[in-house]
C-alpha cells in the first residue's frame, strides 16, 4: 500500500487540517474539530442546510460548504457515521433561528446519529427537519426503496436544498424541495478495484482482474452481479439502462446528469463514458440540461465511476442554476 | 446474598477495554468478511480512549461505565458508537446511587441497556446483530435468577447464552446495517457486533463475579 498518510489512526483529523488551511476563504473549522462551517454561517433568518457522513468520500462531504450550499458539516471516520454530538454542532453551527434541515445519505449508522442529534436540538429549542437521500437503485428493488442507500444523488439534493433555503423559504418548504430533488434521482455505481482503508492496511473486498461489480456502493458494498468487463460503451450503456428503466421519465423530460469518478479512475475514462451516456440518454427522448463530469463522490481509491440522473421540473432548474460558491465547481 | 461493590469495581471497565483492544484484529477480520472491517479498529479506538480516561482514577463501576458511553456516544460514531454509547449509559444511570450491586440491580441495568439499544436502532432478534448476542443473555440471567440459582450462577448462565447467541449469528442472514446489503453472501460468518458483544458480557460477567461477596 502506498499512500500519503502520517498515522493512519489520524487520516481524517490530517485530511480536515490540510482542507481547512486550503479553504479558509470559504469554510472554518467549528469548535468541534469533526464539523466544518461555511466562514459566515450561521446566516440569520436562513433556514440551516447541514448534512455529515463518513470520510473518505472528499470532496464529499466537506468540499460542499459554502455560500448557498451547506452550512455546516458533520464529519466522521473513514466510511463510519459522525457521532450525534457531530451532526449536533453541526446543527448548532447552521442554525440561523429558523430551523435547520438536514439532508443526509441512508445508512444505519447516520440514521441512529442523526436521529440523536435531532433529539438533542429539539431539547437545545431548534428544530431539525430531515431528508434520507434513497437514489442507489441497484441497492434495493423498487418495492422497497427505504432501504436504498443515498450516493451521489446527495449531492443534487443539497444543491438544490441549499439553493431553496438562500431563497428565504421556510424549514417545510426546504425540506420539501430537498425532498423531490432526491425522490427525482437515481444512480448506479459501478466497481473496477477495491480500496482499502489505511487503518486497516488490506482491502475488505475484491473485485478480480477483468471482472466489474455491477451495482456497487461508495464503500465496496456488493452490487447486483458481477461480470466480465466490458468496453466504456457497453458500461456505459448498462448504466443507462439501469438508472433509466427504475426512472420511467416520459419523453421530452429534462434531466442533470453527474458522473462521479470513485477515487482512482481517471478523469479522461469519465468523459469516455460520459460521450456514451449522452447519446444513450438523449436516445431515449430526453433532454440534458446540464452535465457534471468529475471526482464529486469518491471511496478512497476505488476504481470505478458512478452516474446519477435527476430529473428537473421548472423549480428544480431554476434552483440548480442559483450559483454557489464551494470547493468543488457546481 | 451476593453482591458486589460499586465503588471498588471499576477496574471491570478497564479489564473489557483490554479485552476489546486486544481483539482489535480479530474484530476487523470478521467485519471485513461482510462489512468494511473497521469494527476492531473503532472499538478498539473508543475503549482505548475510554480507559485512558479511567486508568489511575479509582472511578466506581457505575462511573467507569458513563464515562465509556459517554466517549462511544460523543467521540466514535459509526453504528457501534450509538449503539454501544447507549447501552452503557443506560447500564450506569441505573446504577446511580447504588452502593452493592445485586442480582435484581445486575437484572435491571441489562434491561436497561438492552431497551437503550432498541430504541435507537431498528433491530430485531434474528436480524444477525449484538442483539442477538445481548437480547438471550438478558433473558438466560433473569430465568436463571428466576429459578433460584445464585448471582454467580446466573452470570455463568449469561455468558453461556451470549456465547450462544453470538454463534447463532453465523446462519442468520443479515436484515440491517451494510451487511444486509450481500443477503444470502452473509450467511456463514459470525456478526462483529454480536462478537464484540459477547466479548463485552463475558468479561463484565467474569469482573462481577470475581467480586462477589
Amino acid at each position: 500500500m502506498q499512500r500519503f498518510i502520517n498515522n493512519p489512526d489520524e487520516v481524517v483529523e490530517d485530511t480536515v487540517k490540510g482542507f481547512v488551511k486550503a479553504h479558509s476563504d470559504i469554510v472554518r473549522l467549528a469548535e468541534n474539530p469533526r464539523v466544518i462551517a461555511a466562514r459566515n454561517a450561521p446566516y440569520q433568518g436562513k433556514v440551516g442546510v447541514v448534512t455529515g457522513g463518513g470520510s473518505g468520500h472528499e470532496p464529499a462531504f466537506i468540499g460542499y460548504t459554502g455560500t448557498n450550499m451547506l452550512d455546516a458539516v458533520a464529519v466522521g471516520e473513514l466510511f463510519s457515521s459522525p457521532t450525534a454530538k457531530s451532526f449536533y454542532d453541526a446543527v448548532c453551527q447552521a442554525n440561523g433561528g429558523m430551523g435547520v434541515v438536514c439532508l443526509y445519505g441512508n445508512y444505519a449508522g447516520d440514521n441512529m446519529n442523526v436521529k440523536m442529534a435531532v433529539k438533542m436540538a429539539a431539547k437545545a429549542g431548534i428544530e431539525v427537519a430531515t431528508v434520507v437521500a434513497n437514489d442507489d437503485v441497484c441497492s434495493a428493488p423498487w418495492e422497497e426503496r427505504e432501504k436504498r442507500r443515498g450516493v451521489a444523488g446527495e449531492i443534487f439534493m443539497w444543491k438544490i436544498g441549499g439553493a431553496k433555503a438562500a431563497s428565504g423559504a421556510s424549514l417545510e418548504e426546504v425540506r420539501a424541495t430537498a425532498q423531490k430533488a432526491i425522490d427525482n434521482c437515481r444512480s448506479i455505481g459501478v466497481g473496477l478495484g477495491p480500496c482499502t482503508l489505511p487503518a486497516v492496511g488490506h482491502p475488505n473486498f475484491q473485485i478480480e482482474s477483468g471482472t466489474m461489480e455491477v451495482g456497487i456502493g461508495h464503500h465496496g458494498e456488493p452490487g447486483v452481479r458481477v461480470e466480465p468487463l466490458k468496453t466504456a460503451s457497453e458500461i456505459a450503456r448498462d448504466m443507462c439502462k439501469i438508472v433509466l428503466d427504475d426512472h420511467c421519465l416520459p419523453e421530452g423530460t429534462e434531466v442533470a446528469v453527474l458522473v462521479s469518478g470513485l477515487g482512482a479512475t481517471p478523469l479522461n475514462e469519465l468523459y469516455i463514458l460520459n460521450d456514451t451516456i449522452e447519446a444513450e440518454i438523449t436516445g431515449r427522448g430526453l433532454k440534458i440540461y446540464r452535465t457534471y463530469v468529475g471526482n464529486y463522490f469518491t471511496s478512497l481509491e476505488m476504481v470505478g465511476a458512478t452516474l446519477t440522473v435527476m430529473a428537473l421540473d421548472a423549480e428544480l432548474k431554476k434552483l440548480l442554476d442559483v450559483e454557489v460558491r464551494c470547493t468543488v465547481v457546481l | 446474598m451476593q453482591t458486589f461493590s460499586n465503588a471498588s469495581s471499576g477496574d471491570i471497565v478497564l479489564a473489557m477495554a483490554d479485552r476489546i483492544v486486544e481483539n482489535r484484529a480479530y474484530l476487523s477480520e470478521i467485519d471485513g468478511k461482510i462489512g468494511d472491517g473497521d469494527h476492531g479498529v473503532n472499538m478498539a479506538k473508543g475503549f482505548g480512549m475510554a480507559a485512558e480516561r479511567l486508568k489511575g482514577k479509582n472511578v466506581s463501576f457505575g462511573q467507569s461505565l458513563d464515562t465509556l458511553g459517554t466517549v462511544l456516544m460523543t467521540e466514535i460514531g459509526g453504528s457501534m458508537g450509538p449503539l454501544y454509547g447507549v447501552m452503557f449509559t443506560e447500564f450506569a444511570e441505573k446504577l446511580e446511587g447504588a452502593e452493592e450491586i445485586d442480582a435484581k440491580a445486575f437484572s435491571d441495568m441489562l434491561h436497561a441497556g438492552l431497551a437503550g439499544v432498541q430504541s435507537i436502532g431498528s433491530a430485531k432478534v434474528g436480524d444477525k446483530t449484538l442483539l442477538d448476542t445481548l437480547s438471550p443473555a438478558v433473558e438466560a440471567f433473569d430465568a436463571a435468577i428466576a429459578s433460584g440459582k445464585s448471582f454467580a450462577d446466573a452470570l455463568e448462565a449469561l455468558v453461556a447464552a451470549s456465547e450462544q447467541g453470538r454463534d447463532s449469528t453465523i446462519d442468520l442472514v443479515a436484515k440491517i446495517g451494510r451487511a444486509s446489503r450481500l443477503g444470502e453472501r452473509s450467511r456463514g460468518v459470525l456478526d462483529a457486533g454480536a462478537t464484540s458483544c459477547a466479548i463485552i458480557l463475558k468479561e463484565l460477567s467474569l469482573g462481577a463475579s470475581g467480586k462477589l461477596h
